[in-house]
């Protein structure tokens, strides 16, 4: 990519919250890409990126339920909205990828079809290379990235368990797609599998009576105050095809972020930046490696209260347990 | 041989499939074609015309003339029927998501020609369920479609008896990988779904409905394993019977009848030898005659270097001569069934029979035909049946001569020639058409126009029958973008599901497999990151059986693919490169209009500053316009004749690597 100012990480930052479409996929790219020198270069952008990190900007979303629900349809009609109301929006849309040869299959562009006019929307499929829980590795330090240049950003994931445990502990708010007709939804609610969202939506309200059942059952499952506190969580009717509840879906995700603003945003952000740090130390190192740095509660307490740089801090911690390794073996 | 005078059966319609460049020279195309046989017409339209657009329209560029005669308006449909009396023609017309439209501009050309429509005789394809499995020329959603379906069909069944009003197509599913279990499956709940839509629309009386079922007809593929096909064909006649009779109570034997008209398979045609497809194609045609009680009723044969690219004129009339030669010169025609009473065909027709109502009842348990398209279960299968048809290729043990086995040839003097063998579509055609439709539109009464769209607009949304108002649009000289765009306001657009979500190849996959999976993996590392590869479909083709299964085997390979269907524009491709970082960008273009559509991606790439990204393309592309892509710097050009999909993985992953700076071989 020939960028005119690639290497020199103040100007691409400036580039970032510009919007500059081809710097925005450049630094997604070096995220992407695990070699020291990749690294080197995202760790002195991330500085540039992250100066003020107690008056944090954008919403972080995350839409997420099971294979089929029309989740990527609802985030185009959402898009779509967004747009009319002049906010920036980029995507993140993550797919499973193959156990076997890693491949995968990224199609969820097919079904957002987005404007080539449009400036103000980016999309970016990422494969979950069966890590990280089914929730791609990238996906935190990409939506810092795309948080600096956009008003919204999506994450979509596909999936139900574990998936949505990390969705909800990297987005602002998250918003759970069920199927009508599908009891799966209830009883993941009722057995205590499913996080609890901030806003439940009942898609495909075009689907009648089934659609109207479903949305019934839901409300009766559900606690209406969000563990979160201050958060009475709305059961919603939406249908991307007759555009039913769009609207409303888009208002009370704004309302949502409005009683998140201010400090308690900012807490938050650096919540999910722990909760990132400590998953990828869990994943390269184990709970061995989680307990030499004083286990998971320690741990997590100790990075919130440090200054932020995403990829120095993780750094940090992965030399002082390689080092104590090393030391260990000699 | 006897001298006498033996009773010999009616030999079917004899057609070839044509129409390039512009109505008039199509025109002088067909006279010729009847001049040298042949009994009906078979026209084939432009994409743009099959879509709904204009000649001028930004997608058209590239398409127009290509793969089919553009038609704008009644003037192009006028010049196209120009001294061939409409009133004694059979021409059957392979159009679909704008099957009314064309059938209008066919009524008002007719009654120009001072033709009673009531006499018009011949058919319209009109199924646009198998369009968004296979071909990809739909435009709105399934249901939207389905009832312009219906419209056509209760409308001349009232107004223009004589005329098929549709062709249920097991044709593209079968080029679409369908196994004849599958076909039959696939056709006869398609069928349904159509007959109970017609029924629900409560346009046509009860006692009227068996002259509705007595008019649907289909259209077929024959393959090469012959004697399968045959049993397929009977297995049809008897199996429609059954339905028609226990489902609709049809009780006029003559009216449940299994009426069809056969193209042989294009699928198993292959660019390497490509003589050999003159015996495939008479073998095929074999299993759609031998059995008189199954025989087609109209015919039209592929020319033996389809896969090269488009047939010249001499091509189509030794496809023709095959038909002329098996119903006049063999004693086929003097004989009645020959199969009746044998035991093997009986055992293989109840075999097909039971397997295809085993699947009939799968498509029932996910709602019926219509909810299976759009969930994407009857795609899904498709592409599974058609990866594995690849990859008993690519293991041997399907043989096709000449690609996987006895590939060794002389020197073929039939592509020889200067021109290779092929036509090549005048490149002025595209030009000349779209200075002819705006001399059209400057001409025509634009009051008379807005009057006629406002009236098409009323009745689309209050659900009258949409057939008067667009012979009305079609007399007031509207045109096919104009009729397209009023409806697609009301209906909206669709975008079919790519059925590529198939589960992978287990571990046991070939070695070849795995020699591309360690190099993918290994070229990922040493680039930091997995490869990841944008497959595109830019321009209006909607065949996508060669995109979906390269998705599928780069999947499988390792690769992480972006694919985000058809009918994408240049800008659209350049962008998702760019959004998705990818390292390599592979188009499929299978129309003609790869020249130009890889001058435009390539400039929008130039656009927004993409310029390090390797293209690749594959497609039907003769030799000459390979080389000339090269030189704008594409990287690779695959054809047919480039089967083997792991050779194709591993040309991917060496351009990568060259294209990065790394050792090409790895």
């Amino acid at each position: 990519m020939s960028l005119p100012h690639a290497d020199d990480p103040a100007e691409l930052a400036a580039a970032i919250a510009a919007g500059d479409r081809a710097a925005i996929a450049h630094v997604l790219n070096l995220l992407d890409d695990r070699r020291d020198e990749a690294r080197k270069k995202t760790t002195a952008l991330l500085a540039h990126l992250q100066q003020d990190q107690d008056n944090p900007t954008g919403q972080l979303i995350g839409i997420t339920g099971p294979p089929g629900a029309g989740k990527s349809t609802l985030s185009a009609a959402l898009i779509r909205v967004w747009r009319a109301r002049g906010l920036r929006v980029a995507v993140l849309a993550v797919d499973p990828s193959s156990p076997i040869s890693g491949g995968a299959l990224l199609g969820d562009r097919l079904r957002m079809q987005t404007s080539t006019e449009d400036d103000g929307v980016f999309v970016r499929s990422l494969s979950s290379r069966g890590q990280f829980g089914g929730l791609s590795a990238e996906v935190w330090p990409m939506s810092v990235v795309m948080l600096a240049g956009f008003d919204i950003v999506l994450i979509e994931t596909v999936g139900v368990g574990q998936r949505e445990v990390d969705i909800a502990r990297l987005c602002d708010t998250t918003c759970y797609v069920a199927q009508p007709g599908s009891g799966d939804s209830v009883q993941f609610i009722k057995a205590g599998v499913l996080e609890v969202p901030h806003i439940l939506v009942v898609n495909k309200a075009d689907m009648g009576n089934l659609a109207t059942r479903t949305l019934s059952e839901l409300e009766a499952a559900l606690k209406r105050t969000h563990p979160d506190g201050h958060w009475q969580v709305p059961v919603l009717a939406t249908s991307a095809v007759d555009g039913t509840g769009i609207e409303t879906l888009a208002d009370a995700l704004e309302e949502h972020y409005q009683l998140l603003r201010g400090p308690q945003l900012a807490l938050r952000r650096k919540r999910y930046q722990a909760y990132w740090i400590h998953k990828r130390l869990l994943e390269e190192f184990g709970s061995f490696g989680i307990d030499q740095l004083g286990g998971e509660e320690s741990l997590l307490a100790q990075l919130q209260a440090q200054d932020m740089n995403l990829f120095k801090q993780y750094d940090a911690l992965r030399l002082r347990l390689y080092n104590r390794i090393q030391d260990t073996l000699e | 041989m006897s001298q006498e005078t033996v009773k010999r059966d009616r030999p079917w319609l004899m057609r070839t499939y044509s129409g390039h460049s512009s109505a008039k020279a199509s025109n002088a195309l067909y006279r010729t074609n009847l001049s040298r046989g042949q009994t009906g017409l078979s026209v084939a339209f432009d994409l743009p015309t099959q879509t709904g657009y204009d000649s001028d329209h930004p997608l058209a560029r590239g398409e127009v003339g290509k793969v089919g005669v553009p038609i704008n308006h009644i003037g192009d449909m006028e010049a196209l029927f120009h001294d061939i009396p409409l009133g004694q023609m059979n021409t059957s017309m392979t159009i679909n998501a704008t099957a009314p439209w064309l059938l209008a501009l066919y009524v008002a050309a007719a009654e120009r020609q001072g033709v009673d429509p009531a006499q018009l005789q011949g058919t319209t394809q009109n199924d646009v369920l198998k369009e968004y499995l296979s071909r990809g020329t739909y435009i709105f959603p399934p249901e939207p479609s389905v009832r312009l379906t219906t419209d056509l069909i209760t409308y001349t069944v009232e107004n223009i008896p004589k005329w098929n009003p549709t062709n249920i197509c097991s044709y593209h599913l079968q080029e679409a990988g369908a196994t004849p279990t599958q076909e039959l499956a696939y056709a006869l709940s398609t069928a349904t779904a159509i007959l109970d839509a017609v029924k629900a629309s409560g346009q046509v009386p009860d006692d009227r409905f068996g002259d509705v079922v007595g008019r649907i007809s289909f259209f077929v593929n024959a393959g090469i394993r012959f004697v399968e096909e045959t049993c397929k064909l009977r297995a049809f006649g008897r199996m429609w019977d059954t339905l028609t009779s226990e489902r609709y109570g049809v009780t006029n034997a003559k009216q449940r009848r299994f009426r069809y008209g056969v193209q042989v398979n294009s699928l198993g045609l292959t660019e390497p030898q490509p003589e050999n497809n003159v015996q495939r194609i008479v073998l095929e045609m074999l299993s759609v005659t031998l059995s008189k009680n199954a025989r087609a009723r109209a015919i039209q044969l592929p020319a033996w270097n389809e896969a090269l690219g488009l047939p010249r004129p001499w091509d189509q009339q030794w496809a023709l001569r095959m038909q002329q030669v098996l119903a006049l010169e063999t004693d086929l025609l003097e004989y009645g069934d020959l199969l009746d009473g044998s035991h093997v065909i009986e055992a293989k027709v109840q075999e097909l029979i039971d397997g295809a109502h085993e699947e009939m009842a799968r498509v029932d348990e996910h709602g019926g035909m219509v909810s299976c398209i759009d969930n994407g279960y009857v795609k899904r299968e498709l592409v599974q049946s058609h990866t594995r048809r690849l990859r008993n290729i690519e293991s041997g043990e399907l043989q096709i001569v000449g690609v996987n086995c006895y590939k060794e040839s002389a020197e073929s003097p039939l592509t020889a020639g200067d021109e290779s063998g092929i036509m090549k579509v005048d490149e002025r055609a595209e030009r000349e058409q779209i200075e002819s439709l705006q001399a059209f539109r400057a001409s025509r009464d634009d009051s008379k126009v807005k009057a006629a769209l406002q009236q098409l607009r009323a009745c689309a949304n209050d659900g009258s029958n949409i057939m008067p108002a667009s012979i009305e649009c079609a007399r007031a000289g509207v045109t096919t973008g104009e009729w397209s765009e009023v409806l697609r306001e009301v209906f909206g657009e669709f975008r079919a599901p790519t059925g590529i979500d198939i589960s992978p190849v287990g571990n046991g996959g070939s070695d070849a497999l795995e020699g591309v999976r360690r190099r993918v993996k290994k070229t990922g590392e040493e680039l930091g990151r997995p490869l990841r590869l944008l497959i595109g479909k830019p321009g209006l083709d909607g065949h996508s059986n060669g995109a979906e299964q390269i998705a599928v085997k780069g999947r499988d390979a390792g690769f992480e693919i972006v694919y985000e269907g058809i009918r994408l524009t240049p800008a659209q491709i350049a962008r998702a490169a760019q959004e998705e970082g990818v390292h390599l960008i592979g188009l499929s273009v299978l129309s003609g209009s790869h020249m130009e559509l890889v001058q435009d991606i390539n400039r929008e790439m130039e656009k927004i500053g993409v310029t390090d990204i390797p293209l690749i393309i594959g497609g039907i592309i003769p030799d000459e316009d390979a080389l000339a892509l090269q030189d704008q710097g594409v990287k690779a050009v695959f054809t047919p004749k480039d089967a083997d999909l792991n050779t194709i993985m591993n040309t991917m992953v060496t351009i990568i690597r060259e294209a990065n700076g790394l050792e090409p071989a790895a």
